[in-house]
């Protein structure tokens, strides 16, 4: 009894989301309150019921509820605990229900966080959010319920995939999904101020935090998914441009152009339209990425979905989504003009440097991802793209960028000149080269001029971030720096951070696939790897092969590293356990591969230097993402709302 | 700036950066596409010479030969119709085993063995890469067809 009530839950979530999605739009069209005031209400009750909705399945996870099937697919009485609650969103339908669950709190949010904007504005907020979410009610009721029953019930569960038993896959879903949905917003505001037709740059401000909060939850989503793949199951590669990798990458790289351009709207009320186009375009490719990960277009571990109804349902959502909301700003967006003017050599032309190189680096990943799906749906024959190509054109636009951004970051608004912003970046300039050369020649095992450009820029961009951070140090003034400056200091240096982790793993990873017998040993570099023993190892659901490998430097022990070959029971699938040593400088990786006859065993051990600053980096961008949000003007944006002030003043604050 | 030059100059260097943008990637793509083949197609000599591509099918049962303490391993790949024989050097994916569907990537040799740098097998236990599946339909379709 208890799933249906899930499944009644989420029928009723449907129909209020339905009112949330068309009582408040009607409203604001005819200045109707009555109207208008429905849609929060509808949208409380529509989280109660999602809520409602995940907990029944979640209890029918820990209940071992083998009468449904979704958890007879996926669960496993020896299954623990925790992975039984994470595997609620461990396939097609769950995560879809946790997609819905974190749009409902992005939405109780944005009501919260909205209380004090106009009231039209708020209504049409609302009204474009509710839409979305009847959009994907329907898909999870229409295509794809989790409360379907099987009949008769299954004995014990098919178990969860083992590659999904690990605890940072229990919470990449989530953050990743956080940030994709939470897209969703900023894309409600620009609807909400296409429809409103009128000039407007407060909404800047309005949605810039939401941006942000969304662009924060995104890398670390994107950076914890990385992680997982490194350790569990890439051998030691972090980013594979797998086109469900790109597919959370993309949102990414327009949301990084969106928060970046909401800027020059909030503080100078300039790019307009751009900054609505980019609003759109951030939730429509997260919406395009959940049309490639579910619909089963891609081949990977995420495709849970290979049924065509499902791929067909979301790609006519995602049709109707972008078409009207593109038509919408094609209909309106002339209207969206500024009178304001920027000099040849401004912030403002940073920025827009900024943007178009973004959306450049955004398009060279599209085609890279869909080139194999249009060349297969028109016949042309079965195509995958390779990941040099990626390497090779991504860093075209990306390179430029990452060497403006150290120049823009203090270069003043409206007008600059040159001789004023060198005093600031000359010596940063001159100590990044002077390191980016070191290191190529000194460090590690010399590298080529490529690296020598990476490590350079990397450095350029630390250094940079530094400048405003000491100059309020050197006044003495440090506790009077605006959150907004620390956030962008902090969130360019960890770019920076991430930027030479990149570089050097890329550059100088040693990896050897090796045979070894018991005994035996090999050396990477100045480390030596010993093949001590092996045993058998039983876990709580599989049983596994151990090795033991004692890690020496220069003669002296300074690890000992298990990697497994595991065999989850259910499933019969064989695992692999990396053995990691992890420092800050480096990671010695051990793989266990197969038996290779006569006592031999199969072997991957790598040396990654830097590697863990790649993950470092992108949790010090979201730091300075979330102190960014903490800004002053933030909150004075919700005094300014509540006050009434006239739409379209532009303020300068900051 | 003006507004109006301002947006000229916009749109001007969108476009510019798109093209530019494009036609590296165009190049890029076309270098470093991966061509895929069925057994029957390279026994047929339908990919170019001495160019990379990739050829799945199922791993034939009883064709994998290790070279005892060694990583060197070899092993045949078949769509049913025909098989290609893969040589390999390096650590084998976690689901490769005999009857499953895989795909490698890598450039034949001149003795008629497909030299793979890298063997794909993807973490499902049905999971059957969709161009094998295709391949091994087509196949099928010809035996059964008139």
């Amino acid at each position: 009894m208890i799933p249906e009530l899930g499944q009644f839950a989420l029928i009723i979530a449907l129909c209020l989301a339905l009112v949330q999605g068309v009582m408040p739009l009607a409203g604001a069209q005819t200045r109707n309150r009555a109207w208008m005031a429905i849609g929060k209400p509808a949208a409380a009750g529509q989280f109660v019921f999602v809520l409602l909705s995940f907990l029944v399945l979640t209890w029918a996870f820990i209940q071992n509820d083998f009468s449904v099937t979704y958890v007879a697919s996926h669960s496993n009485s020896a299954l623990p605990l925790m992975y039984r609650i994470s595997a609620v969103w461990g396939a097609h339908e769950g995560s879809l229900l946790l997609w819905i669950l974190v749009l409902n709190i992005w939405i109780i949010s944005a009501i919260i966080g909205g209380r004090h904007l106009p009231e039209i504005f708020n209504a049409r907020v609302v009204g474009v959010l509710g839409l979305v979410s009847v959009g994907f009610l329907a898909f999870i009721l229409f295509t794809s319920n989790p409360f379907d029953r099987l009949i008769p019930a299954a004995m014990d569960g098919r178990d969860l995939n083992p590659l999904l038993q690990d605890p940072a896959l229990a919470i990449h879903p989530p953050m990743l999904y956080f940030g994709y949905v939470g897209f969703a917003v900023p894309f409600a505001f620009a609807i909400a101020v296409l429809l409103e037709g009128r000039q407007a740059t407060d909404w800047a401000r309005w949605a810039k935090p939401w941006a942000t909060m969304s662009w924060v939850f995104l890398t670390l989503g994107i950076a914890l998914g990385s992680w997982w793949a490194y350790y569990e199951l890439g051998w030691g590669g972090w980013w594979f441009w797998d086109p469900v990798e790109n597919a959370s990458f993309m949102p990414w790289l327009m949301g990084t152009a969106l928060i970046h351009s909401l800027s020059v709207t909030e503080k100078r009320g300039l790019f307009k339209s751009w900054t609505l186009l980019l609003a759109i375009s951030a939730f429509s490719l997260s919406l395009l990425g959940t049309f490639l990960v579910r619909s089963g277009v891609l081949v990977s571990v995420h495709a849970f979905a290979s049924d065509p109804e499902r791929g067909l349902f979301i790609l006519i959502f995602l049709c109707v989504v972008v078409g009207a909301a593109l038509t919408l700003y094609a209909w309106r967006a002339p209207r969206m003009t500024s009178d304001a003017g920027f000099a040849a050599f401004s912030r403002e032309s940073f920025l827009l440097a900024n943007n178009i190189l973004l959306v450049i680096a955004t398009f060279v990943v599209l085609i890279g991802t869909l080139f194999p799906l249009v060349m297969d749906a028109l016949g042309q024959g079965k195509y995958s793209v390779g990941p040099q190509y990626f390497a090779a054109v991504f860093i075209i636009p990306t390179l430029p960028m990452v060497l403006l951004l150290g120049v823009g970051m203090h270069t003043a608004w409206r007008r600059d000149n040159w001789n004023r912003v060198s005093r600031h970046v000359r010596i940063g300039a001159a100590l990044a080269l002077a390191l980016g050369i070191a290191i190529s020649l000194l460090a590690w095992d010399g590298g080529g001029v490529l690296s020598a450009i990476g490590v350079f820029a990397a450095f350029w961009v630390m250094i940079a971030s530094l400048v405003d951070p000491l100059a309020f140090l050197r006044k003495g003034q440090l506790r009077r720096m605006p959150l907004a400056l620390w956030g962008m200091s902090i969130a360019h240096f960890g770019l920076g951070v991430f930027i030479l982790g990149a570089v050097v793993t890329e550059t100088y990873s040693v990896e050897r696939d090796e045979a070894l017998r018991v005994g035996e040993s090999t050396s990477v570099g100045q480390f030596e790897f010993r093949f001590d023993d092996l045993r058998q190892v039983e876990g709580p659901n599989y049983t596994a092969v151990e090795a033991v490998i004692s890690i020496f430097d220069g003669g002296e022990e300074i690890a000992v590293l298990l990697p497994q070959k595991r065999v989850y029971r259910v499933q019969q699938s064989p695992m692999t356990e990396s053995g990691i040593d992890a420092r800050l400088g480096r990671d010695l990786y051990v793989a266990l591969g197969d038996p290779l006859g006569g006592n031999a065993w199969s072997l991957r051990v790598q040396y990654k230097p830097l590697v863990r600053l790649i993950w470092l980096g992108c949790i010090i961008m979201s730091i300075g993402g979330l102190v960014a949000v903490g800004d002053r003007r933030y909150r004075i944006a919700r005094q300014d709302a509540t006050a009434k002030i006239p739409a379209g003043t532009a303020r300068e604050t900051g | 700036m003006k507004p109006r030059r301002q947006r000229l100059v916009l749109v001007v260097m969108i476009v510019v950066g798109v093209g530019i943008a494009t036609g590296f990637a165009l190049r890029a793509l076309q270098e470093n596409l991966l061509y895929f083949y069925s057994p029957t197609q390279v026994a047929e000599g339908e990919p170019p010479e001495g160019r990379k591509f990739r050829v799945g099918g199922l791993v034939t049962p009883g064709s994998v030969n290790r070279t005892e303490g060694a990583l060197d391993v070899s092993f045949d790949l078949t769509d049913n119709n025909t098989t290609v024989t893969v040589a390999y050097a390096g650590i084998l994916p976690d689901l490769f085993r005999e009857g499953q569907g895989i795909i490698a990537h890598g450039r034949m040799n001149d003795d008629g063995v497909f030299v793979a740098e890298e063997v794909l097998a993807k973490h499902d236990e049905n999971y059957m890469p969709p161009e094998v599946a295709e391949a091994l339909e087509q196949v099928h379709g010809k035996d059964s067809g008139p």
